[in-house]
């Protein structure tokens, strides 16, 4: 499975990481869900060093999407129902200019 | 998986398809998917600038404030020696105030540092995937029938779309931070406007007038001294010559 870090990159995990990820993405999202931060904070921040310790690293050119994307551990809150909300996500994307 | 990531994952693929989606003709739509790419990578450039100035006027800030530090130690050594630990206390205050001042101007430079390497990476990373949709894009209209190349470039967009919307979100973080820390920067100007934090660098502040007072009735003093030597010893001299 390809999953991408958020403003990082891509990478490639087996299936035996993929049970660990899920496992940290569903405390994650009852962590948002929750409210509590500090929690969501640390569920990301493991999953983001799993996947950069144990995934394979997709080269710059390869164009295939990912299956999942792990927002930055480091967002917060706020950020994040902001990448949630209606039109809140990649406010930059020049479509939206022209 | 049901959780975050597999949200947000499904939250930016429906966002793109509606990006992706507008023209018909998929000859169209590769040209105009590839428009955008270009412009969102300009976009980078832009936001890559923009940090560097930021970061530029925070760095000038901070080596006003080392100036300062030096000239208020200088201060407030002159004015002990003057025998005003007044004086001295209060450049010293300032001094104080100035390098906490600096301290947290560091830390803003180090965080704008951080922004730039990822936009710098950001950067990098759209120009390969871009230079790889432009090959695909290429083969898709040679050697595709219509049906077949919207399957194709589906694929493509929607992995490229995906760098897009990372390299926008890098782009969006980034200039949160500039506007944060050029508002912070403003507010240190403004202190030093208003006297609050005193301008100090704008020459003389009461601290300054104080010590040119004190330092010119010195020079008096000194001058005094030096005639009435002066006069001592040419009477001496009178009177030897007698």
């Amino acid at each position: 499975m390809i999953v991408r870090l958020l403003t990082e990159g891509q990478y490639e995990v087996s299936e035996e990481l993929q049970q660990r990820l899920n496992e940290l993405d569903d405390r994650a999202m009852a962590a948002l869900d929750g409210g509590d931060e500090p929690e969501l904070d640390r569920q990301l921040e493991e999953m983001w060093r799993l996947v950069q310790a144990e995934g394979q690293r997709l080269p710059d050119h390869d164009l295939r999407p990912s299956e999942v994307v792990i927002p930055p551990a480091d967002m917060t809150l706020e950020e994040t129902r902001v990448l949630f909300s209606e039109d809140g996500l990649i406010p930059d994307l020049p479509a939206r200019a022209s | 998986m049901a959780g975050l990531a597999q949200r947000t994952s499904t939250v930016i693929k429906a966002k793109l398809s509606k990006l992706i989606g507008r023209a018909e003709d998929p000859a169209e739509q590769l040209d105009y998917s590839y428009e955008q790419q270009l412009r969102l990578l300009q976009n980078v450039k832009r936001g890559i600038a923009d940090v560097v100035t930021s970061k530029k006027r925070l760095q000038l800030q901070t080596s006003k404030l080392e100036q300062e530090l030096v000239k208020l130690e200088d201060q407030a050594r002159q004015a002990l020696a003057a025998g005003r630990e007044d004086l001295a206390r209060q450049a010293l205050e300032r001094k104080s105030a100035a390098q906490q001042q600096l301290r947290s101007l560091d830390t803003q430079i180090e965080q704008l540092e951080a922004q730039q390497e990822k936009l710098i990476a950001s950067e990098r990373q759209l120009n390969a995937k871009i230079e790889a949709f432009r090959s695909e894009k290429e083969v898709i209209k040679a050697q595709y029938s219509a049906a077949e190349a919207q399957v194709r470039i589906g694929e493509a967009a929607t992995g490229i779309g995906e760098q897009m919307a990372d390299t926008g979100l890098a782009i969006q973080r980034a200039r949160d931070k500039t506007e944060e820390m050029q508002a912070r920067a403003g507010a240190v100007d403004e202190l030093i406007a208003a006297g609050t934090l005193d301008d100090f660098t704008s020459g003389q502040t009461q601290l300054d007038r104080e010590l040119a007072q004190l330092s010119s009735s010195s020079d008096v003093e000194a001058d005094l001294a030096r005639l009435k030597g002066e006069l001592g010893t040419s009477e001496q001299q009178k009177q030897i010559e007698k």
